[in-house]
């Protein structure tokens, strides 16, 4: 079985929404709600400045706090990727996930259940990928399996300095930035 | 310098999590109390199965009031959730790691001793449930000739009240996401929060009707089975006292525990102390120092360390304090704790 996850050249990325705007076509995300988003971070003390420009979204971790509070087993993770999926109608939108996810990355769907990004599993299940993938411009994004050390993204790994978000959070997170 | 631009607006998510509002407050507060009345009235049940006499206990009267408040609690809980005809999934499954799938669980099993305990005094207290339906009287009678059952309910009462305070607590205690409510003190904090409402709410049934004879009634005598102390006569001053001594006891370690919560914020990750400051020193200060500590727990205590001496007149004064007081705990704990998040390090 795979274990998906993403790899996001920071030095490549240039923020431009593309990734925003083809999941929130591709997903029909309600408007004014958003399953991806840009996130700039500038850090340091000038002239010593650091600028990163990331595309956000939910980690699919492989410790999920999101999965283990859910009390209807709604929040799952799928055996085929071991991606982290919301049952709607198992979903009563108790929230509990909602503020157990570190990453604010779900939110309540106006039609009452909890949704957020899927990495796109009507599609990578297929073996294609994820629509915000497939559209970026500068090709800073790239999905895949994490166990196969002949995938792309095993190799960027393997090859490139990078961080994931919050890892002191303890939840193996599984979006990884190429710095 | 750290600084962070996002394009992300989800509502009740950005800029400040504020997804559960005052139904989730009312329900943990509710809950708590019900909890500490559990725990009260199974002491008093093991007391009457030692042959005390039943008159003697305020507590003992409530479980009816406390099936009302955890229907009402469980009424607001119902009403927080955004995908409510979907709610009987709870019951489809056990989800081991949920604390809220325990809870909803735990919760039937609370119900089912709430109206067993309720039997006991029920044909005396509700008069017209007991002619209409005279198998209560006789299952009544039965358990009352049973020392042994009232002493397993009054257990039941004990463990499945400590159980539920504890649980309102670790509800929020393991969301690693927000550090404010990470740590293990906030479970028994609630509990001893819910003890002292429990004791305040007993101490406030027992005088709303103290003094008059019951209504025999249907609705009159349902209303009074949830606070009318049995008979026409208030129990004695002793047991007025030992309920105002043992508010105090639960009021003295819930300080105590207020003090090793912020203690361990402080002492843990910048997370966490952030998190502390937003009680301490935040926009919550004003709620945690003057309505908890304050009003609820150090006001009361003086109050009703002068009862006991017999310096002031007795009054509800402390008991409605307590339950405002623990009320504004969960209300600041729920919304300060969504205010808190993981502290990022600079270029992580």
């Amino acid at each position: 079985m795979p274990r998906f996850g993403m790899v996001i050249d920071t030095r490549k990325c240039v923020g431009c929404t593309d990734c925003v705007v083809a999941c929130q076509t591709e997903n029909d995300v309600p408007h004014g709600y958003c399953r991806d988003w840009i996130r700039t971070e500038l850090a340091g003390e000038f002239p010593r400045l650091s600028f990163e420009i990331r595309s956000e979204r939910c980690n699919h971790c492989d410790n999920p706090p999101c999965v283990s509070c859910c009390p209807t087993g709604a929040s799952h993770v799928e055996d085929f990727g071991k991606v982290v999926l919301v049952t709607a109608n198992k979903c009563i939108g108790c929230k509990a996930c909602v503020s157990s996810c570190p990453y604010d990355a779900r939110f309540v769907h106006p039609d009452g259940y909890v949704d957020k990004c899927t990495f796109c599993y009507h599609r990578t299940k297929d073996g294609k990928d994820p629509a915000c993938v497939s559209v970026c411009p500068t090709h800073c994004m790239h999905f895949g399996d994490l166990d196969d050390p002949k995938s792309k993204v095993s190799e960027l790994l393997r090859t490139r300095r990078h961080h994931t978000l919050l890892p002191e959070a303890g939840t193996g997170p599984r979006v990884f930035y190429l710095t | 310098m750290l600084e962070l631009t996002t394009t992300r607006h989800n509502p009740l998510i950005d800029p400040a999590l504020a997804v559960w509002s005052w139904e989730i407050p009312v329900y943990l507060f509710l809950g708590g109390l019900v909890a500490g009345m559990m725990v009260l009235a199974g002491i008093a049940m093991l007391r009457i199965a030692r042959g005390d006499d039943p008159k003697a206990f305020f507590s003992l009267h409530t479980p009816l009031l406390g099936f009302v408040l955890i229907n009402l609690g469980m009424g607001a809980l119902f009403l927080d959730l955004t995908h409510k005809l979907y709610v009987w999934r709870v019951y489809l499954t056990f989800q081991p790691g949920s604390p809220m799938s325990w809870g909803s669980w735990v919760l039937i099993v609370v119900y089912g001793v709430l109206l067993a305990s309720a039997l006991i005094r029920l044909p005396d207290a509700w008069p017209w449930a007991g002619r209409r339906l005279p198998v209560l009287q006789s299952w009544s009678d039965a358990m009352v000739a049973r020392p042994g059952l009232v002493r397993t309910l009054a257990w039941a009462n004990i463990l499945l009240g400590v159980g539920l305070g504890i649980y309102t607590g670790i509800l929020l205690n393991t969301m690693v996401a927000r550090p404010l409510w990470n740590s293990a003190i906030l479970g028994p904090l609630f509990l001893f929060s819910g003890l002292s409402a429990g004791a305040a709410m007993v101490h406030l049934a027992a005088v709303v009707r103290g003094e008059r004879p019951a209504p025999q009634g249907m609705v009159g005598g349902a209303l009074a089975a949830m606070c009318q102390p049995l008979g026409t006569a208030l129990p004695e001053k002793r047991t007025v006292d030992s309920l105002i001594r043992a508010d105090v006891a639960f009021l003295a370690i819930e300080l105590v525990l207020i003090g090793l919560l912020l203690v361990n914020l402080y002492t843990s990750s910048a997370s966490h102390a952030a998190a502390a400051t937003l009680i301490v020193s935040g926009a919550y200060a004003w709620a945690f120092w003057g309505v908890i500590v304050g009003l609820g727990i150090l006001v009361p205590l003086a109050l009703q360390g002068l009862e006991l001496k017999y310096f002031i007149p007795h009054t509800v004064v402390p008991a409605l304090l307590v339950l405002v007081g623990g009320f504004v705990l969960r209300w600041v704990m729920v919304n300060a704790g969504q205010a808190s998040h993981v502290v990022q390090a600079a270029g992580g």
